[in-house]
């Protein structure tokens, strides 16, 4: 029996903009809008995009204890980032690993002063729940917060377009969070995203969605962004798509995700391991792995798309590795992918060959991203 | 001139014993841009149903299925540089594909304009 798709708050503004709706992680979501993703796609790195993001899982974890650390000790037994010590307004992203080394979902952890935040694929975020809560539910309560939205603002003009709705905005900084009214509903706002642009996520109860999204969308240089422009988006953004890029078979390490992974956290750190597979991939930070994410560019201008096998060689003897995500860039103006390649042809400049419907297309390493960020640091 | 329709999206205008192929207005639309198309190589034999060529959005690629059976003879080289024709002009300078038709008698499957217009809506 199919379950009947779920709908974010934001449905009936998805329709009366004429969406065209796709079921996602078993929720009805808007795909595109009139405009086409290629143009969504520009008008975001351009403008500024409005994007529903309320399908993905936002998680609570408050300390029984009343102090914030006991939380972020606990949490820190899940991933390996440095929890512990990110500040009060402040967000970072960080993998669930598992026991082998590979990565269950990737998520962002948000220091709310009192409690923990974490926000997690839609896809993943019934097992997410669950694995969190057996883990901490002994020092923290962990709540999933079904009844709050999502939505993110992305783009060179986003900041003027939320500062209209609360001038605060313009001093945040990249990955800063903040508690405030945007239309006279109070949100949760953070100066990330999944776009490589400068943007808010903004993050509400289902009540209020509705009007900060309108609000939004009254500003000039604001318009609807749907699933589509997301993906090719986040992709020249250099950025994983778990269960494309990572997922239970590949490691932080092999995902060139290292950075997700702070001093403190590391081999000689003050708080060193301690995660699922710690010892697997502090292995891995120092010997390296036999295969690395690599951003891929392909000389034509056939899209090499997820799932694409490479080879070193042009008679296609020699197996390289695999593509994972593929699209046509339209801010590059050309393919781009990323994919998995041993170790061996992951430096920069190696030119390799993606089988594509029979025929082996010379493509090349290149350094991700694809689009440089434009992150208000 | 004669042109046939697919409920895959096709059309097929004869000319002669030669077809050209294409896709309609209706599937450019919902495909959106397409950024990149490319044919089975010329001298290739399809049969009716196969992929005779692809076109591809931002997001995916698209299989065109061959309207009949028959051997390719060209691709449309204006698309080489320029596969958001298709969008442009879907049923003219954006058509795909030049092929032979082997067995005119697979031509009386297909729709005609009227009937694919009323699939279509």
């Amino acid at each position: 029996m199919t379950q009947p798709l779920l709908r974010t708050p934001l449905y009936d503004l998805h329709i009366e903009l004429g969406a065209r709706m796709v079921p996602f992680a078993g929720y009805d979501m808007p795909v595109q809008y009139p405009a086409g993703v290629m143009a969504e796609h520009l008008h975001t790195r351009t403008k500024a995009g409005l994007f529903d993001v309320s399908h993905m899982g936002q998680v609570r974890i408050r300390p029984r204890s009343g102090n914030i650390a006991d939380a972020a000790h606990a949490l820190e037994a899940l991933v390996p980032a440095d929890i512990a010590g990110l500040k009060p307004g402040r967000q970072r992203y960080a993998v669930f690993t598992t026991d082998d080394g590979g990565i269950s979902d990737d998520l962002m952890v948000t220091n709310m002063g009192e409690w923990l935040l974490l926000v997690v694929n839609a896809a993943c975020k019934a097992a997410d729940f669950a694995h969190v809560h057996k883990a901490l539910n002994a020092t923290c309560t962990v709540e999933m917060l079904d009844g709050r939205a999502l939505i993110a603002l992305q783009g060179p003009a986003a900041e003027a377009a939320l500062v209209a709705l609360n001038p605060a905005v313009a001093a945040m900084r990249f990955m800063d969070v903040a508690e405030m009214a945007l239309a006279g509903v109070n949100c949760i706002v953070s100066r990330s995203g999944y776009t490589g642009e400068d943007g808010y996520e903004i993050g509400m109860a289902n009540e209020g969605a509705e009007t900060v999204a309108r609000a939004l969308l009254a500003q000039p240089d604001v318009a609807p962004v749907g699933l589509g422009a997301r993906d090719s988006l986040r992709l020249e953004a250099g950025l994983c798509l778990y269960g494309a890029d990572i997922d239970l078979t590949t490691t932080p390490v092999e995902g060139a995700l290292e950075w997700s992974i702070q001093k403190s956290r590391k081999p000689g750190g003050a708080r060193a391991g301690g995660y699922p597979g710690a010892q697997i991939v502090a292995d891995q930070l120092a010997d390296g792995t036999t295969r690395r994410r690599v951003g891929l560019r392909a000389e034509g201008r056939a899209p090499v798309r997820g799932g694409a096998e490479l080879f070193a060689d042009e008679a296609g003897q020699m197996p390289a590795g695999r593509v994972t995500s593929g699209a046509f860039g339209p801010s590059v103006g050309g393919p781009v992918a990323m994919g998995y390649v041993a170790t061996d042809h992951a430096a920069v400049g190696t030119r390799l060959f993606a089988s594509v419907r029979g025929r082996l297309l010379p493509v090349s390493v290149v350094a991700l991203p694809f689009v440089a960020a434009t992150f208000k640091r | 001139m004669t042109v046939y329709y697919t409920k895959e999206h096709e059309w097929l205008r004869v000319e002669g014993n030669e077809a050209v192929v294409g896709i309609t207005a209706h599937a450019a639309n919902e495909l959106g841009e397409i950024v990149f198309s490319e044919a089975r190589d010329p001298g290739t034999t399809v049969e009716q149903g196969d992929s005779v060529a692809v076109v591809e959005s931002v997001k995916a690629a698209s299989d065109i299925y061959a309207p009949v059976t028959g051997d390719v003879l060209a691709f449309n080289d204006a698309l080489t540089d320029d596969a958001a024709l298709i969008n442009r002009d879907p049923e003219g300078e954006g058509w795909i594909v030049r092929m032979t038709i082997a067995d005119a008698t697979q031509l009386e499957g297909l729709m005609d304009h009227a009937t694919y217009t009323a699939l279509v809506g």
